[in-house]
């Protein structure tokens, strides 16, 4: 496992994008044959934008899943951070940026939070994300019955709503995004920690690593990445929406397009392009579905089977791998 | 820990040191007194088994997870297991007598059934059980709305009702007793004598070291499915309570896998498996219900509850942890 300190970070599977190419191929002659069009505008405009929302939470879970952590805070965070940039923003393109600004900030807290719990208290990453995602959710629950706050109407129009050709505005950040973080994984001496740290800890500590330094990074640039869906997800509804976070099943859906995209649940292997795939791969799903007029819940019971097949599949492959 | 693991018989010597019982049972008391001052008469006879009949699911969901948990896993998809168990039986029994046992003999299948996928997926498949059991939860929650076209539909008969509502009356010094309360000292009876059983400590063994417990000739993978098909069961026996209790709704189970950990959790049990006693996860579920009792009667919302949760696994698992890296 040594061997992951030299390993490149985008080590991404092409095996997603294999699966992509022919999930869309499948699922346009399927919508084709039912009279429908998998490419045209609209769709293809929703389709990027579910996949922006949940690219950004999943860029920011791939950096703590490469480190060998985990955020299952992530759908909390979300909705905390739609609800505090549209209560700061009040409707007012005034406080655009204050609005951004407190929501970016109190997500970095609670990154910092859960990177703290992990690393000082050394409480194992699932049981630090969900207890810490259980306080929020008791805030959110006693706080609010619904919708509350007004988004910035110049937000609504930009990142809302602005695309340019068929590619929304929201889509060209998530890009921008991933590419921070694949810079930051393959070319910045935290991306090389990170992933040896995710490796083997003890060897990273050994070789002057400071574990709990980077894992804590990881942390908050995973929590900051949630607080960016939040404030994504803010300016397409106009509003801050205290379950929008769980029940776009954000935490189990970063995950599983992570572990799609090829990175290890155990860390130290993966990147941030493999996870987009996976991303991708996931709207598209849901895409073809939404064409097919699939039921929403026949559509939750497939989402389940497909991410834990996904992981299954994964697993295979590893103990494949590490078989003596 | 690695003393007892080198240790040839390290069961016994541990079952007695960790996993005490001592913390629980003085939060209990303390829990007691609290709510003894704010409400006296809730420390009568009638009014303490009645409370103990409402905790009976949480305290039975409670003992099914702490198997799953000893072993080193987690069974997240309880809450909704429970869900889907009671729409299941309000619309296969359509208020119906007859179809009354039938209908509870399916349900414990089905628990078992879930119970065994979820062990399967988690051991053979080698998923981990979070994402397994969560994955199950999706499957559970969409499955009963897309069966249910989204409102329950039917009802429960008076027969399968009486599980979770009626009691023996007038039983003397006591009062109602009901017939939860049965239910709840043969499982918990059962419980206690299978986590002494062999099978028990082998589970333990399995969660405080897989590999150990491997090379020294146990199937781990079996004890694993065993322990997620009790939670299964647990699982199908509250539900037959709660739907008798509080009635058919797509909310009957919501947050009871939370709630069943951190019972669990409370009872002194190591999340990752090792360590702990069925009894203290029972008492654990126990002391929750109280506190949730004790922070209704002093007027705090209800909806902190989650809240509450939170911070109880955060500081127990805090507290733990600083305490085995100072040793």
């Amino acid at each position: 496992m040594s061997s992951a300190l030299s390993m490149p970070a985008r080590r991404a599977s092409p095996g997603v994008f294999v699966a992509l190419v022919l999930t869309l191929a499948i699922g346009w002659l399927v919508v084709a044959i039912d009279g429908g069009q998998l490419f045209s505008v609209p769709t293809t405009v929703s389709l990027l934008h579910v996949a922006a929302g949940l690219g950004l939470v999943a860029v920011g879970q791939t950096l703590v899943v490469i480190g060998g952590s985990l955020d299952l805070s992530v759908a909390y965070v979300i909705s905390l951070s739609t609800l505090v940039a549209a209560e700061t923003m009040g409707g007012d393109d005034a406080a655009l940026l204050p609005g951004i600004g407190l929501a970016l900030a109190v997500s970095a807290g609670i990154g910092l939070c859960n990177g703290l719990l992990v690393t000082k208290v050394k409480i194992n990453p699932f049981i630090a994300t969900v207890g810490v995602g259980l306080l929020l959710k008791g805030y959110l629950d006693n706080g609010y019955d619904g919708p509350a706050g007004r988004t910035a109407p110049a937000l609504v129009q930009t990142l809302g709503y602005q695309r340019i050709g068929p590619v929304p505005l929201s889509f060209l950040l998530l890009l921008g995004v991933a590419g921070a973080a694949w810079f930051a994984l393959a070319r910045t001496r935290f991306g090389h920690h990170l992933i040896a740290v995710g490796g083997d800890p003890e060897v990273a500590r050994l070789s002057g690593v400071r574990n709990s330094r980077v894992l804590v990074t990881a942390h908050v640039l995973c929590s900051l990445c949630a607080g960016l869906a939040g404030i994504y997800l803010a300016s397409r509804l106009g509003s801050g929406a205290p379950r929008v976070g769980t029940e776009g099943l954000y935490d189990l859906e970063s995950i599983a397009a992570v572990v799609l995209g090829g990175t290890a649940l155990a860390g130290g292997i993966g990147g941030v392009a493999g996870t987009v795939g996976g991303v991708l791969l996931l709207a598209g799903i849901d895409a073809i579905f939404n064409q097919l007029e699939v039921d929403a819940f026949f559509k939750q019971v497939i989402r389940g089977v497909i991410i834990i097949a996904a992981v299954a599949v994964y697993a295979q492959r590893v103990r494949g791998r590490a078989a003596p | 820990m690695e003393i007892a693991e080198r240790r040839p018989l390290p069961l016994r010597l541990r079952r007695f040191r960790a996993g005490s019982l001592v913390p629980i049972v003085m939060l209990l008391a303390v829990l007691l007194v609290l709510i003894a001052v704010r409400q006296p008469n809730f420390l009568a006879p009638p009014s303490l088994l009645s409370f103990l009949g409402r905790s009976t699911p949480i305290i039975l969901l409670a003992a099914g997870q702490y198997f799953v948990i000893v072993s080193g896993e987690f069974d997240l998809s309880v809450g909704s297991l429970v869900t889907a168990q009671v729409v299941v039986a309000a619309r296969l029994i359509d208020s119906e007598p007859s179809r009354t046992w039938p209908v509870v003999a399916l349900l414990l299948t089905f628990g078992i059934l879930v119970g065994l996928i979820n062990g399967l997926v988690t051991t053979r498949l080698r998923v981990p059980s979070f994402i397994t059991t969560l994955g199950m939860f999706l499957i559970l929650v969409g499955a009963v709305y897309l069966w249910s076209d989204g409102a329950p539909k039917g009802g429960l008969s008076e027969e399968f009702r009486r599980f979770g509502r009626r009691a023996f009356e007038d039983v003397p010094g006591l009062g109602r007793v009901q017939y939860a309360l049965l239910v709840l000292l043969a499982v918990a009876t059962a419980a206690v004598l299978l986590s002494r059983s062999d099978f028990g400590r082998t589970l333990v063994a399995v969660g405080g070291n897989p590999r150990t417990a491997e090379l020294s000739g146990v199937r781990v993978w079996r004890a694993k499915t065993i322990a997620f098909v009790l939670s299964g069961l647990a699982a199908a026996l509250a539900a037959i309570l709660l739907g008798g209790y509080s009635g058919v709704s797509f909310q009957a189970g919501a947050g009871l896998e939370f709630a069943a950990i951190t019972a669990v959790v409370l009872g002194g049990v190591a999340l990752g498996g090792g360590r702990g006693s069925v009894f203290g996860a029972m008492l654990g579920a126990l002391t929750l219900e109280m506190l949730f009792a004790l922070l209704n009667f002093y007027g705090v919302s209800g909806a902190l509850k989650s809240t509450v949760q939170g911070a109880i696994i955060l500081l127990a698992v805090a507290v733990s942890s600083v305490r085995s890296t100072s040793r």
